[in-house]
Parts: C-alpha cells; structure tokens; sequence
C-alpha cells in the first residue's frame, strides 16, 4: 500500500536555505506507527507527530534533490505552463524513483515515486514490493486532478486553502492509501463524484 | 506555481499570535453553534487546518471547539466531513476520548471519520478490535449498513494488515478467504444499472440484464475481473475491484503468518477441511461453480475446488482469476488508460502466480504453460519489460523445479534491458531492486550475472544519484578474483560510459543532418568508424573482452568537452564511493598476485583518466588510502613490485602531478622495502631505492618548479626525507650522504627564500625535521630502532596484559578525576 503522498516544492523558495523543500500538502495513510507497532511508543503523541513532519521533509528533501539533479543531467529547459495547460504540463513532468533505505526515514525500506511538474514536486511513498507501474498511474492520475480541481498552476494558494479537495480526490482515487485497478469506466464513475464534489 | 502569496500564508499560520488564535477559536465555535453552517464557517475550518498543519508542533484546540467539531464527522455534508477529518487528525483527541467516535459503529463510518479514527488508535489491541468489528461487518448481510462503507472495508483492513499483521486471528483470516473467493470469483456478470453503486432504484425494475464486456467491446464470456467493464457496476463488481487490488498483499501477509508453525498450520487446515466437509450443506459461500451459460477456458480447466479449506480455495481462485487476466491482457483496449493497466495487471497477475506457487509447489507445473507463453508473446517488445521482470522472478523461484531453460530470459535480462533500457528511471529501479533482492540465488543459479557487471553499469553512467545506493549494495557482489581488474578499469571510465551513453542517445534521437549535435567534436567521433572500437568497448555487454584498452588516452582526448557535462559529473562523483567497497571487498576475494595486478593498475591509471580535475583529484585520494591498506597488509608485495613502485617513485614529474599519491608510494617504499618485511630485500634494492629517491628530492630542492607546475607540496619533501633516512638507518653505508644533504639542505635555507618553497613556516617545518633526521643518524642503532621499529613496538600489546596494564589504568583515572 501506498503510505503517504506530498506535494511539495522543487525549486528555490525565498525565505529557506538551498535543499530545503516546503511540504504544500501531505496525508499519511494508516494508523500511528509509532503508537501501533511499539518502537517509539515511549514518545508522547506530540513527539510522535513532531517525527512524523521530519520524516515528511526528508521525503521532501531528497526529492527535491532528485528532481533537480535529474534536470539538470537531462538539461531540458522548463517551459512555463498556465492554467488551462495542465495536460501539457503533465506531459513534460519529470518523473523517477527515491530508493529510502530502511531506517532512512521510515522503519522499513520504501520507495518513493515522484512527478516533477514545474516548480512542485507529487509523491508517492509505497512499499517496495508494490506494483509501482500501477502507482505510477496512479500518481500521474492524482497529480492531473490537483492540477485542475486546485489550479495549482495559477500562482494561487489553494493548495492551503482548499486542501480538502485533495483530501476527497485521495478518498476515491487512493482509498486509504490502496491502490486500485480501475479500468476507464470505474475511474470514470469516480471521477464523476469528484466533479460533483468539487461543483459544489 | 509556488507564489509568494502560499508562502506568507504559511507564514502567518505560524506565527499566528495566541490572542488571536483564541479569538479565531471563538469566532469558530460560535458559527458552528448557529443552524445552518455557511461558508464562512467551511472557510474557517479550512484556515483552522492550515494554522494547525503549518506547524510541526501540535496545537491543542479548545475543548469546546473540539467537541463542536466531532458531530460534523457524521454529518450529511461530505465536505464538513473532509474537514472535520482533516482538522482533528492534525490535534490530539481529547483525553478520555479517544473512542469518542462512535467506534462500536466503526464499520458504518464514512471514509473520512474512518481515516481519523484509524490515525488516532494508540495500540495494537484498538487496531484489533477494529479489525474484528470490520470482518464482523463483512459477515453480516450486506444490505444491513450502508453500501458505501462496504467498499472502504478492505482498503482499511489492508492498512491495518500492513502495519500489524498479527491483528488477525485464525478464523479472521478464514473469514476474509470465504469473502475475497466469492468477490473475486462470483461477482455478477451483468451490468450495473447507471448508477455506480447500486441505488435504491436499481435492481426491480432493471430491463433486461446486459451481459458485461471485455475491453476489445466484445462480450464477456466469464467471470468479471477488474478488465471488465460496462455502463455502470454492481456492489459486488466494485468489491471484485477491491478484493484484488489488496490480493496480493493478503497472500503474502498470510503467507508470512502461516510460516512460522507448519505442523500446528497442517492440523489446522486439516481441522478446517473437515469442519468445512461437515458444514458443506449450509455453508453459503459454496455456490455452484459458474451459474450455467458461460464457461470458458479458465473455468473449465478448473478443479472442483468446493472441498478445499479457505486458504486453499482462496489460492486457486486466485490463481484461476491471473490466468484469466493474463488471456483478457491480449485483447486490444480502446482507450490508452485501459492498455496501462492491461500492464499493471499483467505485472499483478505473474506475482500472485509467483506468490501462490511458493506457497503450494504443485501449482507450478499448472502455471508454466501460461508463463511461458505470456513470456513468449511479450519478450521480442521492450515495451514490456517492466512485465517481463516479474515473469524473470517467476522463472528464477521456479524454473529449476520445473526444468525448464531460462537462458533466454537471463539474456534478456542481463543483455537487452540494461543495454537498451539504460535511460528508463522506473525499470533501472525494479531492476536492481531485483537483483538486490535476489542476491543470493542469483549468485548461484545464474552465473552470466557477474559477467555482466560492464551493461549493469550503464544504469550507474546514466543516472548515478538515483541509482548508487543500489550498487552500494550490489557491488561487493560483483567482485571475484576473476572480475576485480577489468571491473577496476571499468569503474574507472565510467564517466566515459558516461559521456557515451549521452552520445549514444544523440545520435539516435538527432538525425545526423540535425543541428543539435552539431559543433560536438565527440559527436563526430562516436560516428566515427575510424574510433568505433575503442567506444563499442566502452558500450560492451559482458565482460571477459580484456581488461582494458590500449588506447584509453585517445578515447579521453576525444571525449575531453564532456567534462563539463552535467550527467557526467554527477557520474564522477560517486566512482570514489564507488572504489572503496571495491578494495574493501577485493582485499577480501584476492591472492597476493592478483593484489599485486591491483597496485600496477593503480600506478597506471593514477595518470590515465579522463580530465577533470576534481574526479583526479578524488580518484588519486582513493588509490593512496588503499595502496596504503594494501601495503600494510601484505608487507611483502613492496619488495615484488618493488621496481613498478621505484620506477614511479623516481620520476620527479609525479611529484607535482600525483601528489597524493606519489606521497603515499614513496612512505610505502621507506617503510616496507626491509628485510623485516621480506627477507628477500637485499641491500642492492636499498640501495637502488635510495638514489632514485635521493635524486626526485635534489631534483626538487635544487631548482624552481617545471613551468606550469606549483611548488612541490612540503608533505611531499618531508615524505622523502623522511624514506631516505628510514632507508639509511637500514643499510649504514647510506647515512653519510644523507647527512651530507640534509646539512646542505639547512645551509641553503638560511640563507633566505628558496624557489621549491615560498611559506617560510613550512620551510622552517622542513628544515627542523631534517635536523630532527640527522641527528638521529648520528646514532645509527637508534636510528634503526626508531625509524624501523619491531613490530612489538609499533602493535603494542601490554595493555592487554592485566599485571602491565593495572597501574596505566590507574594512572589514567587519577588524571581524569584529578583534572576536574
């Protein structure tokens, strides 16, 4: 199963150091690690969730570094997308696989796949084992639906402000974090409660 | 993308000051009291969730707001759901109220108090009694609770299997088996009326029922599958969907669980099948086989499988369910999506084979026919390949009890996918995750594996940073005493690899007339015929060719303007990690022969890669660190490749091209060139040392550096002094010509600057250690004992001597408390 997917930058941002990525969502599927599997249970509930957030930004981090060594061995220049160009943005994305050690951050090894679409960075962090060329669709599915329903290309901030939208997309397109064999007409009967959520 | 605007806003969610958080808090808990919730309060909880989310500190919500925000989990609005969800899973429950959310209910909560109440169980048991409440849920009947909590079931016992496998009990699992066959196995072959998840009006007055269809529009002629598709879908289609989607990671959980006790497993599942003979007349999950019309190969070559336990019955549905899979996967689909997930389902279906067969070996010959085939049809298109790497698993765990030949699928594998597929992120990372995972079985069924090492590199030359940690892991297992010096050479190119795999992905992406590879003068000698050899070496797919090629300079002159290439120096970066497991590992797996090969192949190729001048740098840090270790370890290969080493040692050019290690080679050679280290050290090769280093040292003090060269570094000249003297102090007839120098050495530098040295402190330091030598030699048997110590001296072990070592040890915790 898939146990966590980010949004997050993948370009310099003004007020953090050079590396640094600033997590624009995340949603970590499944109970509390800590609490259910016993290692950290000595670890109060706001420590626990404090280790949670610094796990999330490795994520972030290392693949902010991924995607940008990435660009720059390929040495494609990004071409600007505006709203209404999502699809072409998403063809141009950069996509590619984080191998996270066991330990590094999370107990287990994890594999954690990324979708570069300009300056922000989707990802999905799943267990090695799972079949990731599903995950991949799936992400590149969930990556097209933030960039219309919360318009991240425009330069608003409605991926803060209208993050529940995320939350209802990851409630039909990744249940609990599974990941699911749709064909086009089970996507399509999903995609359809989406639109008359996001109508709404 | 990212505006400024997100990122004040994330500002001020933090630094929010408290006064006005509480006043937000308020204003917040008096909209929710009001009848209607408008939207300013849905614009509210969104601020309230960005305010807690921003942090990574938790913030405690007022009891009153908390408790104003627990019904609006239930209420009928989804979109209050979503962010009531959101918000609570970012705080703490309120003490004493962690099971506040109904959990008797849990089975009927929406999908998002579900989430909530998932993320906030604090033990195994709460997951537990979860988990008992979600299978007693799947037991009861289905129109008992509302249709769409159904649908949430797996993917959150999944979640819970995940993290705590152990939550399930003996007849939980059963339990969960009966269910996924008849899911997976007997869901309805008709169409769903409009509606996605039977309404309240489907069902009595449905017109005459549509068959469902196959992807190709034809009509399906068996049971559905998640290739099924019509124009709406039933309960039970949408829990097919579901139930295979985690099948996978049940068999193997379950896999798992039943391993660890096969005797008590055994006299379970016989208790099973004969409670389960008994029960047979009433048991309601054993339908008929196929409800009449339809049969089709898979049904038909399928066993009575009724009398078997669960578990069992569960594996062959399973295995029953891939096969047809697999047959759909050849139909062609209409839309681009749907040819997508033929693939994923295509790479799903081999590994619940895969996973069924390991656990019931009889199955294997049952599955080899379809396997074989599938590989068959798919092997000629690299398109496929992220498929055929689990079919590679399939014929690794099971062609050997089968018997059958899986060369062809090696050649695949370690032959076109890395040559061809070099540039593919996804499969380079499935690839050698395979391998790293396989390791062992590798190792010892498939010994083309080692062989291969110079194509499986290629993935490193592409995309080093994605791909190192895996060869970390992976290249221990690629040195043998028959690899080490070509994979050597090999590392040691690989920013050539490098280049030319760029080059390479040119000229088949640009036609040759196209302009964007014009003005690449290694453009044109990769198409070249005149330099072909020399980069189809480089491209080779296996090793065993030679270890290297005679004109390597030629191939790094060509390839000199690739030095500021982005992927090429990212490759550079990481050879030195690179090298150091290797000659951890080689130390390991080489004779002193072999060890010996090594140390040329260092001398060698110290001067001979490609320039730049960081990676020479690095590589040359490297080599000394190991010339060193191998030195020390083995004594005596000084004195066998005691002539490549002086013939190095003695040529003053080194000393300002190859500091590092002309350094390290000339203290080698003072400190093991004695008849300690091997008696065959006679005083004819002391000698012979001693003035081809004697004359490097003159040749370096006595005038300026060659034009172009800096100054010789002061480590370097006190290195040699130093050997000198260590030589001296073994061979007594030396010692008056060292004198001699160093005494013409301390005359020159007072009288002011000298050109090899312009830092007077290091002149100072130069001169003060030659002092330091002579005087030494002035006693020659001292000088011995110090410059050549017995090894009982410089491997002391006293302190392992409890007589010796008590009053040390004494000694030293007086010191330490002492000096508080």
């Amino acid at each position: 199963m898939v146990r966590c997917f980010l949004i997050n930058t993948v370009c310099p941002v003004g007020a953090l150091s050079a590396g640094e990525s600033r997590v624009l969502y995340s949603r970590v599927f499944g109970p509390d690690v800590g609490a259910v599997s016993g290692q950290q249970q000595q670890l109060s509930p706001e420590e626990r969730r404090l280790l949670q957030e610094e796990k999330l930004s490795v994520v972030a981090r290392q693949v902010r570094s991924a995607v940008s060594l990435s660009r720059e061995a390929s040495g494609r220049l990004l071409v600007e997308a505006v709203p209404g160009e999502e699809a072409l943005a998403l063809q141009d994305a950069d996509s590619g696989v984080v191998r996270l050690r066991a330990g590094d951050p999370f107990s287990e090894e994890m594999s954690a796949l990324w979708l570069g679409v300009q300056s922000l960075g989707f990802v999905l962090v799943c267990e090695p084992h799972e079949n990731l060329l599903l995950a991949e669709g799936t992400l590149r599915n969930l990556t097209r639906h933030c960039l219309e329903h919360v318009h991240l290309l425009g330069g608003g901030s409605e991926v803060l402000l209208k993050s529940s939208r995320i939350d209802v997309l990851l409630s039909r397109l990744l249940p609990h974090g599974q990941l699911l064999f749709l064909n086009h007409r089970f996507a399509q009967s999903l995609e359809k409660e989406v639109a008359a959520y996001m109508a709404k | 993308m990212y505006s400024h605007g997100s990122e004040s806003l994330i500002k001020q969610a933090r630094e929010i000051q408290e006064s006005e958080l509480q006043k937000f808090y308020s204003r917040l808990v008096k909209l929710l009291q009001g009848k209607e919730i408008g939207h300013e309060t849905v614009d509210s909880l969104q601020r309230l969730h960005l305010i807690l989310s921003a942090t990574k500190y938790t913030r405690t919500l007022p009891s009153e707001l908390q408790k104003r925000l627990v019904p609006l989990l239930s209420s009928p609005s989804e979109q209050l759901q979503v962010l009531s969800s959101a918000v609570l899973r970012e705080t703490l429950p309120l003490s004493g109220q962690e099971h506040n959310y109904n959990q008797e209910h849990f089975s009927q909560l929406n999908s998002h108090a579900a989430a909530l109440l998932l993320s906030q169980t604090g033990s195994r048991a709460d997951l537990s009694s979860l988990c008992a409440q979600l299978l007693r849920s799947l037991e009861s009947r289905p129109s008992e609770g509302p249709s769409h909590t159904l649908t949430n079931t797996l993917p959150i016992l999944n979640t819970i299997l995940t993290h705590s496998p152990e939550c399930l009990t003996e007849d939980n699992m059963t339990v969960l088996s009966k269910k996924l066959v008849d899911w997976l196995r007997y869901a309805s072959i008709t169409q769903g009326g409009g509606a996605s998840s039977g309404g309240f009006f489907t069902g009595p007055r449905s017109r005459q029922p549509v068959p469902i269809a196959e992807l190709d529009g034809s009509v399906s002629g068996d049971f559905f599958t998640v290739l099924c598709v019509g124009q709406g879908f039933t309960e039970d289609q949408w829990m097919n969907v579901y139930s295979f989607s985690m099948l996978r990671h049940w068999l193997l959980t379950y896999h798992s669980g039943s391993n660890g006790n096969t005797t008590a497993d055994a006299a379970n599942r016989l208790q099973l099948s004969l409670s389960l003979s008994h029960s047979h007349s009433f048991s309601n999950d054993d339908r008929s086989e196929v409800d009449g019309s339809v049969v089709s190969m898979v049904s038909a070559t399928s066993s009575s499988s009724r009398l078997l336990p669960p578990k069992e019955r569960l594996r062959e549905k399973a295995f029953q369910y891939c096969q047809r899979l697999i047959e759909q996967c050849d139909r062609k689909a209409h839309k681009r999506t749907d040819t997508d997930l033929q693939k994923a389902c295509l790479v799903e279906a081999v590994c619940i084979l895969d996973c069924v067969c390991v656990e019931d070996a009889s199955l294997v010959y049952r599955a080899f026919p379809c396997i074989k085939a599938l590989y068959g049809r798919l092997s000629s298109d690299l398109s496929f390949a992220r498929v055929l790497l689990p079919l590679a698993q399939f014929y690794l765990n099971h062609g050997e009890m089968a018997a059958v030949d899986c060369e062809c699928v090696w050649k695949l594998v370690f032959s076109r996918f890395p040559a061809e597929l070099f540039n593919d992120p996804f499969l380079a990372h499935e690839l050698l995750r395979f391998l790293r995972v396989n390791l062992e079985s590798l190792q010892l069924r498939v010994p083309q594996y080692t062989r291969s090492f110079p194509n499986l590199l290629k993935f490193l030359a592409w995309d080093s940073p994605a791909v190192v940690d895996d060869f970390v892991d992976l290249l221990p297992s690629l040195v043998t005493a028959g690899t080490a010096v070509e994979l050597l050479h090999t590392l040691l190119d690989l920013p050539c690899l490098s280049a030319t795999l760029v080059l390479q992905f040119r000229s088949t992406c640009l036609p040759i007339s196209e302009s964007g590879g014009r003005g690449l003068m290694s453009l044109d000698a990769f198409r070249s015929p005149s330099y072909r050899g020399l980069f189809l070496f480089l491209l080779r797919g296996e090793a065993g060719s030679g270890d290297t090629i005679d004109r390597l300079s030629t191939l790094h002159e060509l390839l000199a303007e690739a030095a500021d290439w982005p992927r090429v120096i990212q490759c550079t970066q990481t050879v030195p990690v690179l090298l150091h497991i290797f000659f951890n590992k080689v130390i390991m797996v080489a004779d002193e022969k072999l060890l010996a090969h090594l140390i040329l192949v260092q001398l060698e190729r110290s001067g001979l890669l490609l320039n730049i001048p960081n990676y020479i740098k690095e590589i040359h840090r490297v080599f000394s660190c190991h010339l060193l270790r191998l030195c020390k370890l083995h004594p005596s290969l000084v004195v066998d490749q005691s002539h490549e080493l002086l013939e190095f040692a003695g040529t003053t050019a080194n000393v300002y091209s190859k500091e590092e290690i002309y350094t390290h080679v000339v203290w080698v050679l003072g400190e093991y060139l004695s008849v300690s280290c091997d008696s065959r050290c006679s005083v004819r090769l002391i000698t012979s040392c001693f003035e081809a280093l004697e004359a490097v040292l003159f040749e370096i003090t006595s005038s300026a550096p060659p034009p172009g060269a800096c100054r010789p570094a002061p480590r370097v000249i006190t290195t040699l002094m130093s050997a000198l003297a260590k030589l001296a102090s073994r061979s007594h007839d030396l010692i008056p010509r060292v004198s001699l120098f160093l005494s013409k050495l301390r005359t020159v530098a007072r009288g002011g600057s000298v050109p090899w040295c312009s830092d007077e402190e290091d002149l100072v330091a130069i001169v003060t250690r030659g002092e330091e030598l002579w005087s030494l030699l002035k006693a020659p048997g001292v000088a011995q004992s110090v410059l050549t110590p017995p090894p009982h001296v410089t491997t002391p072990q006293w302190h392992r001597d409890t007589n010796v070592a008590m009053p040390l040890r004494l000694r030293l915790l007086t010191s330490l408390t002492h000096s508080q």
